[in-house]
Formats: C-alpha cells, structure tokens, sequence
C-alpha cells in the first residue's frame, strides 16, 4: 500500500514540475521580462543591470531550479497589471473560491448519490425518468448557459436571489467566508448551482448505472435470502460497492470542475482564482497565469493522493 | 437486393451497381434510414450549415455592416417593426439596431467555421502524432503518449485559455484583431488533439502486426508511406465519431470563450459574443438579445451531438 501511496506522489511531483516547466517557459519566452520592468525610459546599461540582477543571465537549469523555489514559496512575482505580487492577489481570492467548489462537490455528492440510488431502485418511476430527463439536458447544455438561466430564474424574473458577488463576507484571520452573513449565504446558491450541476448529473447517471449492475450480483441475491431488510441491502451492500467508480470518475473530473469554475465565476462575477485567471489572460498578465497554472497542478497532485487514499477506506481488498 | 446499373465506363463489363446505389444500400446507410432522431439532426445541421454559408443571400442587412444599421431601431421587440427604417425585426434587434436573425446566422458561421477548422487541426495533429506514436514506438512513443496523458488531465478551456493568453503575448497588438480567428482556431485544436492521438496508436499498435503491413515493408516501401497509405486508412473508422463529437464540443469551447471575452471580439462575433453581449440586457427585460443566440448556440451543438451518438452506435461492430 506504500507503493501504492508513493507512486501516485511520485506521479503528482511530475506533473507539478511538467506544469512548472511550462509556467516557466512562459514567463522566460512570452514578452520580455526586461522591457516590461524597466519600463521606456530605461538606458541600456539599465537593462543590462537588470538582466542581471533577474538572473536572466543565468543557465536554463539554474533559473527553472530558482523559479521552481520561489514558487515552492508561494512567490510568482509581481502581476504586470495590478502592480502588487501575485501572491496577495491569489490569497485574497483563493477563499472564494474554495468556497464555491467544496460546497458545490458536496451538493453534487449528496443529491448524486441520492438521485442515482432513487433512480436506479425505481426504475421505471416516473419521477426516476424524469431526473434522468433532466441530467440529459444538464450534460448537453454549456455551463454559462445554465448559469444564465438561473439568474434568469431566480434573480430578474422571480428577485429572490443576487445574481453576482459575494454579498457581505466575514473575515477570520485571512480567510473571509460568506457563509455567516445571510446576503453571503444567497449569493452562494446561484454559483453553487451553476458548478455543481455537472458534476451532479454525471454522478447520479454513474451511480444508477453501478447500482443497477450490483443489484444483480449473487451477493445480493444472498442477502435477500437471509432476510436483510431490502433497504440495508441496498445502502450497506449495494451502495458501499459502487462507490469505487465514483470516487475514481469524481476525481478525474476534478479537472472539468476547475474549468467550470471558471466559468461559473465569471458569469456570477465571483471574485475567485478563475475570474482573475480569466482577466490575466485577457491582459496577459503572465506571472498570475502561471501562478494559476501551478496553482492547478498543485490541486490535481493532492487530489490524486486523497482519491487514493478513499479507494483504501472504501475497498479494505486495498490494504493488504 | 442492390439496385444493379451498368458501370457508366463499361470497361468492367460486369454489372456492377452505381456509387450512389452500393452507398444508398450499406449498413450504414441502412441504419441511417431507420434512425428518425439521425435523420432529424442531419437534416437540421445541413440545414443550419447552408443557412450560414449563405446568410448574405437570406438575411435582411448585414450587421456588421455599420452603414445598413439604424439606432432608433435598437430594442425593437421580435416581430415588431423599427421606429428608424420601419423593417420588421423578426427575432428582434439589439441596442444598435442590429437584427438578432442576421446576427445569430454571421455568428453562427463564425462558431461553425472555428469549429471545423480547429476539429481538422486537432484531426491532422492527433492522427499524425497517433501514426508516429504506435508505428515507430520506442523513446518517441513514450514522449508523445506522456505529452497527451498531461493534456487530458487538464480540462480542454484551460489549455485554450493558455494558448490563447501566450498568442496574445506573442503576437503584436496592432494584430490581434485580424489574428482571432486563427488563434482560436489554434487553442482549440491544440486543446483537443490527445484523444486523437490516444486512438489512432492503439489502432495502429494493433495494426502493425498485421501482415499486410509487413508484406508493405518487405517490398521496400517506406515507413512514411506504410504509415499514410497503408496503416491511415484501416484506423480511421473510429477518428469519424471523435471528429463529430468534438466539432460540438469545438463549438460550445468556442463559444465558452467567446463568452468569458477571450475570444471574438464583437466586431466580427461568434454566437458566444453575442451571448456575451446579450447578457447586458438580461436585467433591464430585452430577453431577445440574448435567447435566441443561446437558443442557436444549443441547436448546433445538439444537432451535432446526436448525430455523432448514432455514428457511434452505428459504426460499433459490437451493436451491429
């Protein structure tokens, strides 16, 4: 189970450096670090002062090993278009969008799981149908779209909800939440809506799926015949085995949800990571794309790790 | 059973039916005709294709064409005639004057034409680095297959949003106008291209050891040409249903793009600038704006979709 463990950090630390070495490039090859800092007014003497001082000079190696540290830091640099270092920029907004995606991955989970086990027990239900009717329209329609029609919905045509921001936020220390104040917790519905829909829709088909199939096997038929109460076959047996898939197609879609987040805070203005990833592209604002870009890899590499570490709590076979 | 014709050349002397009739009477053809929701969104891609490719032809003005627009018609309703040039707006008409129906067939040419250019792009790509991966194999094979490993675990709009944000950065400014469309068309194709190359080697690893590649080599022809005339055309049936799936996909990528303002500038918009540009008047009650290009937007890519589901299905050996 060590190796096991090991390698997927192993492989998490190659796509960081891979992902590193792209950023890199990036800020190495993409418009010229020199002109943008020294601005227009510099001699040539200047440039070549700063040439050096920024290590330009150096060896390929040398300077991706100190991009490599800094970043390791947590220091990008200094953002062409705000002026101030990237950093601050990404701690200011990483709550919110933190936030956003942990609540949005577990209202996908909750209603997933529960769609998916109530679809596939009634399977001819008319209701079952029509949740799968449903999630058919949630995976063919662009996420922007969904999101649209929800501030359509909710906040112009029926005013109950805002349709952009964070409302009032509550800071502790350097997190700020939006989920003590009521105006927080409003705006959060449309967002986590929007993101978690996806998920949900492509969860709940795979677990109606799994427990179809499960629900067929011997065991279950074993189970029946002792005398288990139908439902605790059906939650204690039946589910706990479809959950392996789930756990694997949830992790692996951890990268579409990053996507969507973008997104989704660009529709609802959410002042989270992807807006600013957005902007940056849009201005070209190297150092916080890259630092967006780390920022990614380095979820993808721990994400990895902990969906390895579920498969061992849910599948015992694993630990030996 | 065929429809017999004589060949129009007559050199064969046999009775051999005409292309159209052996086409008209495969399995394919066959499953085609019995397939009412294929034929359904056949006929509604074509007819959407011809409608743009032509839209100078049927539609009432040119919208980008600032002579032909009239401001005091900016917010007529659908179906109601302009104040300004008394024309009657069918889909309504934005805060310029434009007319919706205009502007959603130019933008729908726009998303189409970036569609199937950056689908051929990731195509040729793919399939040439597939070829060369399961055909030559070795250090190569290792180098492209880890390359792609690390493109699909990256959701496809983050690849493009960087490719678009270095273009942007390479590119002078006075250029990025002109240059949208070949960028978008670059990001997008760039973004797409693993799934391609993912399949194109396991075809060909399986290929290659077939005789008649060998029989190819030991009469002296060479890899390249074994690899383009000889292996290509075995492992193209399932490049098929991933290049009709993934135009959908291109376009919704597109437009998704377009809609977070990294894409086409509204000069010359695709249906995910309109989309974009019809959100400013969500609020203040003009729906027009903004559901009809939403409503186009979701046609094609659903028209689209659900002929590649039967492409799929129709080309899998395993349902026939």
């Amino acid at each position: 189970m060590i190796a096991y463990l090991a390698r997927s950090v192993l492989q998490g630390a190659l796509v960081i450096l891979t992902v590193g070495l792209i950023a890199f490039s990036m800020f190495r090859f993409v418009g010229d670090p020199v002109a943008t800092l020294a601005g227009q007014e510099a001699t040539d003497a200047d440039r070549a002062e700063l040439t050096e001082r920024l290590g330009l000079n150096d060896p390929f190696p040398v300077q991706f090993a100190r991009f490599l540290g800094n970043a390791a830091q947590g220091d990008f640099g200094i953002s062409y278009r705000q002026a101030r270092p990237v950093s601050d920029l990404l701690a200011e907004r990483l709550p919110a969008t933190i936030e956003l995606a942990v609540l949005s991955a577990i209202f996908a989970f909750v209603f997933g799981v529960g769609f998916g086990v109530y679809a596939a027990i009634n399977r001819h239900g008319v209701v079952a149908n029509a949740i799968m009717v449903i999630s058919l329209i949630g995976v063919s329609l662009p996420t922007f779209l969904i999101g649209i029609g929800l501030i359509f919905l909710f906040a112009v045509f029926l005013g109950w909800l805002p349709s952009f921001g964070r409302g009032d936020v509550v800071r502790i220390g350097w997190w700020t939440t939006g989920l003590l104040t009521e105006s927080g917790r409003k705006s959060l519905i449309l967002p986590v809506l929007t993101l978690g829909f996806f998920q949900l829709t492509l969860i709940m088909r795979l677990v109606r799926a799994e427990m179809l199939e499960t629900m067929r096997t011997e065991y279950v038929r074993f189970a029946r015949a002792r005398g288990i109460p139908e439902r605790r076959i059906q939650y204690r047996h039946a589910l706990r085995n479809t959950m392996v898939p789930v756990v694997t197609i949830v992790g692996l879609q951890l990268g579409s949800v990053i996507a969507f987040a973008i997104v989704t805070e660009t529709v609802f203005q959410w002042p989270g990571l992807g807006a600013l990833f957005v902007n940056a592209v849009q201005f070209v604002d190297i150092p916080v794309m890259a630092a967006y870009l780390m920022f990614v890899a380095l979820v993808f590499a721990i994400v990895n790790v902990v969906t390895d570490l579920i498969y061992v709590a849910i599948d015992p076979r694993l630990k030996s | 059973m065929a429809v017999q014709s004589v060949s129009e050349t007559g050199e064969v002397g046999k009775k051999r039916a005409s292309l159209f009739a052996r086409a008209w009477d495969s399995d394919i053809a066959y499953s085609f005709r019995s397939s009412p929701v294929a034929v359904g969104a056949a006929f509604v891609t074509i007819v959407i294709m011809l409608a743009t490719a032509f839209a100078g032809f049927i539609t009432p003005q040119n919208p980008f064409d600032a002579a032909t627009l009239n401001l005091m018609d900016g917010f007529t309703p659908p179906g109601e005639a302009g104040a300004g040039s008394g024309m009657t707006f069918s889909l309504g008409a934005d805060s310029q004057g434009r007319d919706m129906y205009s502007a959603i067939l130019y933008g729908s040419r726009v998303s189409l034409l970036i569609g199937l250019a950056s689908t051929i792009f990731s195509l040729a790509l793919g399939v040439s680095l597939g070829l060369i991966a399961g055909y030559v194999g070795g250090r190569i094979e290792a180098l492209i297959m880890r390359i792609a490993d690390v493109q699909l675990s990256f959701p496809a709009i983050l690849v493009a949003l960087l490719v678009f944000g270095i273009a942007r950065g390479l590119i002078h400014p006075s250029l990025h106008e002109q240059m949208t469309f070949a960028v978008m068309t670059i990001a997008i194709g760039l973004s797409n291209w693993a799934q391609y190359a993912r399949t194109v080697r396991a075809s060909t690893l399986v290929e290659k050891r077939k005789e008649y590649v060998d029989a190819a080599r030991v009469i002296g022809r060479r890899p390249l040409s074994v690899m383009v005339s000889h292996v290509l055309p075995n492992v193209t049936g399932p490049i098929l249903v991933i290049a009709t799936v993934n135009l959908a996909l291109a376009v919704l990528e597109e437009a998704t793009l377009s809609f977070l303002g990294v894409g086409m500038p509204p000069t010359q918009p695709s249906l995910g600038t309109l989309i974009r540009v019809g959100q400013q008047f969500l609020y203040s009650g003009e729906w027009w704006i903004i559901l009809f290009p939403s409503l186009a937007l979701v046609t094609i890519a659903l028209s689209i979709n659900l002929f590649g589901d039967w492409l799929r299905d129709a080309l899998n050996p395993k349902l026939r």
